[in-house]
């Protein structure tokens, strides 16, 4: 059962996530050292590993506001972690979809680190308050770059059929 | 049912006779913009051709802007290579509208695309960067996207799959008082709206005061709609984006002014008259943190940055040049000046103001985002406070997380500057 490994509060901005001075590293090979670096025990904790694929991060309302910076996805994704967020900022929510970070808005979430969260098709259970929560749909056209896998490979797809 | 400007351009743009809020569309993208993340784009872009048996090839050369602003001249050796990479493939792919590191034609993108006439008004423009909402300013839709979106429409010449976004009808009426001023403006709507208040929405704004706005007005409001959570921000073109691209642009060719429909839905109307308005200060860590600026005078300031695609115009330059001429700045404060282009920075040179900012004792720099980011160029030490015109002030925004930001106008700023403490110009 994967666990929430951090609970944040609202308005968590990229600057937090990514901080600019580390965007000159742009390869998605190389960013996820960087990731939350200024929250300097959780960077360490990452950095050693000590937080299995699936592991997830809650967020409150506008988690990702700021920067374009694709980043700020990147550096999650290269732990395999998953975000669930009362609410998401539109480019941080459309660079995840586009890197295939998993990425859930639940309204009403409420959970603190340590709890185990269960991530179903449009739920989010809380098993250690015993809450679920409903999850806001993403829009309908997302799914096509989800299923493909990415928008790299989405957009591979469209000029091949292109010819 | 009629439509707003951003539905009738999107429209247009997906060759359909018309468009409402939430319907999924393929626009064409009129100008596709970076800066040096243009290093992940390239990575991206040809990542995307891998297995295809085509060479990558980019959809319309002419239609790419990739504009040095970031870290200009480069910090680190890493940026350096970054950008020796950004001009092989601009080499390579023969794209012409490129802006390097150079004090002639250089600058910050979100001024260099007004001012070189790249952006016209009904445009689809993309860029990577959050803050190219600007770009409404001149009646385009302008939006921010991530490096990999915007590998996508180098190839396919298309924003694939996107929402039309419903719209928030602004409508502004009154004359700004003395030393008050757009960024006022913007963040008292920042602070009415809150920092997703217009999420997933554009901003469009009306009335009498965004009418007699310069183009310049316009260009900080819609830069800083995106703090408001906005895809983008917009003016309808009118008289006012004519002149700005004939006589200050150099555009001679047809311009073609989108307006919305008398009729069009707005999911919400803000109606703000400007003539009480006093200056509006955004306080540490959030930008919609606005209060007004009697609740936070008397905070010393460490560093005060005046510049940035927000205020570093012509008319921001000159507005603080008026405060300072003959007057110093503050012992133990230090003043950065970042003019938002080399053109603009060789105006303030002809009329002085390089001369008022360097008499009294500020740092004039090279045009580019400088300190915004946290790059480079006026990192704060540690608790240190800054007062900025810039657009963020996200903890750790200035390279410090342990540093403050207060976001403000030129004037305010300039004021605050010789007193080192946050200062109303009104009374100065």
């Amino acid at each position: 059962m994967p666990k929430v490994i951090l609970a944040l509060e609202n308005d968590i901005s990229t600057d937090d996530i990514y901080p600019g001075r580390f965007m000159a590293t742009v390869l998605p090979t190389e960013t996820p050292q960087f990731a939350f670096f200024d929250r300097t025990d959780f960077n360490a904790s990452l950095k050693a590993k000590a937080f299995p694929p699936g592991s997830v991060i809650v967020g409150g309302e506008n988690f990702g506001c700021g920067s374009s910076r694709e980043q700020a996805c990147s550096t999650l994704k290269g732990y395999d972690l998953a975000v669930v967020a009362r609410s998401i900022s539109r480019i941080f929510l459309q660079n995840s979809i586009n890197l295939g970070l998993q990425v859930v808005i639940c309204p009403g979430i409420e959970a603190t680190e340590g709890d185990d969260l269960e991530i179903t098709a449009d739920q989010v259970r809380n098993h250690s308050t015993g809450k679920v929560y409903d999850q806001v749909k993403l829009p309908a056209a997302r799914k096509g770059i989800m299923d493909a896998g990415g928008l790299i490979a989405y957009t591979r797809a469209r000029l091949l059929a292109r010819g | 049912m009629g439509m707003s400007v951003v539905e009738k351009i999107l429209a247009r743009a997906s060759g359909l006779p018309a468009v409402a809020a939430g319907d999924v569309v393929e626009p064409k993208v009129d100008l596709a913009m970076s800066h040096e993340n243009a290093a992940l784009v390239i990575n991206q872009f040809q990542e995307v051709f891998q297995g295809t048996g085509q060479a990558p090839t980019v959809w319309d050369p002419s239609r790419i802007a990739i504009i040095f602003d970031h870290r200009v001249p480069a910090e680190s050796p890493k940026t350096a290579t970054n950008h020796k990479k950004i001009r092989q493939f601009v080499a390579a792919n023969g794209i012409t509208k490129f802006h390097d590191v150079r004090g002639d034609v250089g600058g910050i993108c979100h001024q260099i695309l007004p001012e070189y006439g790249y952006v016209r008004p009904g445009f689809v423009v993309a860029g990577t960067d959050s803050h190219t909402t600007s770009h409404g300013a001149l009646g385009a839709f302008s939006f921010g996207v991530g490096a990999t979106e915007m590998a996508s429409a180098w190839a396919l010449g298309i924003a694939v799959n996107i929402e039309v976004p419903a719209t928030i009808k602004v409508v502004v009426s009154g004359t700004f008082p003395p030393m008050v001023g757009p960024k006022d403006l913007i963040l008292h709507l920042i602070g009415l709206l809150t920092a997703q208040g217009a999420n997933f929405k554009v901003l469009e704004f009306h009335g009498e005061t965004i009418r007699q706005m310069s183009t310049s007005g316009r260009i900080a409001i819609c830069n800083m709609s995106v703090e408001a959570g906005a895809t983008s921000g917009i003016v309808p073109g009118d008289g006012e984006t004519v002149r700005y691209l004939r006589e200050e642009a150099g555009v001679t060719d047809a311009i073609d002014c989108v307006t919305p429909d008398p009729d069009a839905t707005y999911v919400r109307t803000v109606e703000i008259n400007v003539s009480a308005l006093v200056p509006q200060i955004a306080c540490p860590h959030m930008v919609d943190n606005v209060k007004p600026i009697d609740q936070v005078l008397g905070i010393p300031v460490q560093q005060i940055v005046i510049g940035s695609c927000t205020n570093g115009r012509l008319d921001d330059l000159a507005a603080a040049a008026d405060i300072l001429r003959g007057k110093k700045v503050a012992e133990g404060t230090r003043m950065l000046v970042f003019p938002a282009s080399s053109k603009i920075f060789a105006q303030a040179l002809d009329k002085g103001y390089i001369h008022d900012f360097m008499r009294a004792g500020a740092v004039v720099m090279n045009s580019g985002c400088g300190p915004c980011l946290g790059v480079h160029e006026g990192a704060l030490g540690d608790h240190e406070v800054a007062l900025s015109t810039t657009n963020r002030n996200f903890k750790g925004r200035m390279g410090n997380p342990t540093g403050e930001v207060y976001l403000c106008s030129p004037v305010v700023a300039a004021a605050s500057a010789i007193t080192g403490v946050i200062t109303d110009p009104r009374k100065g």
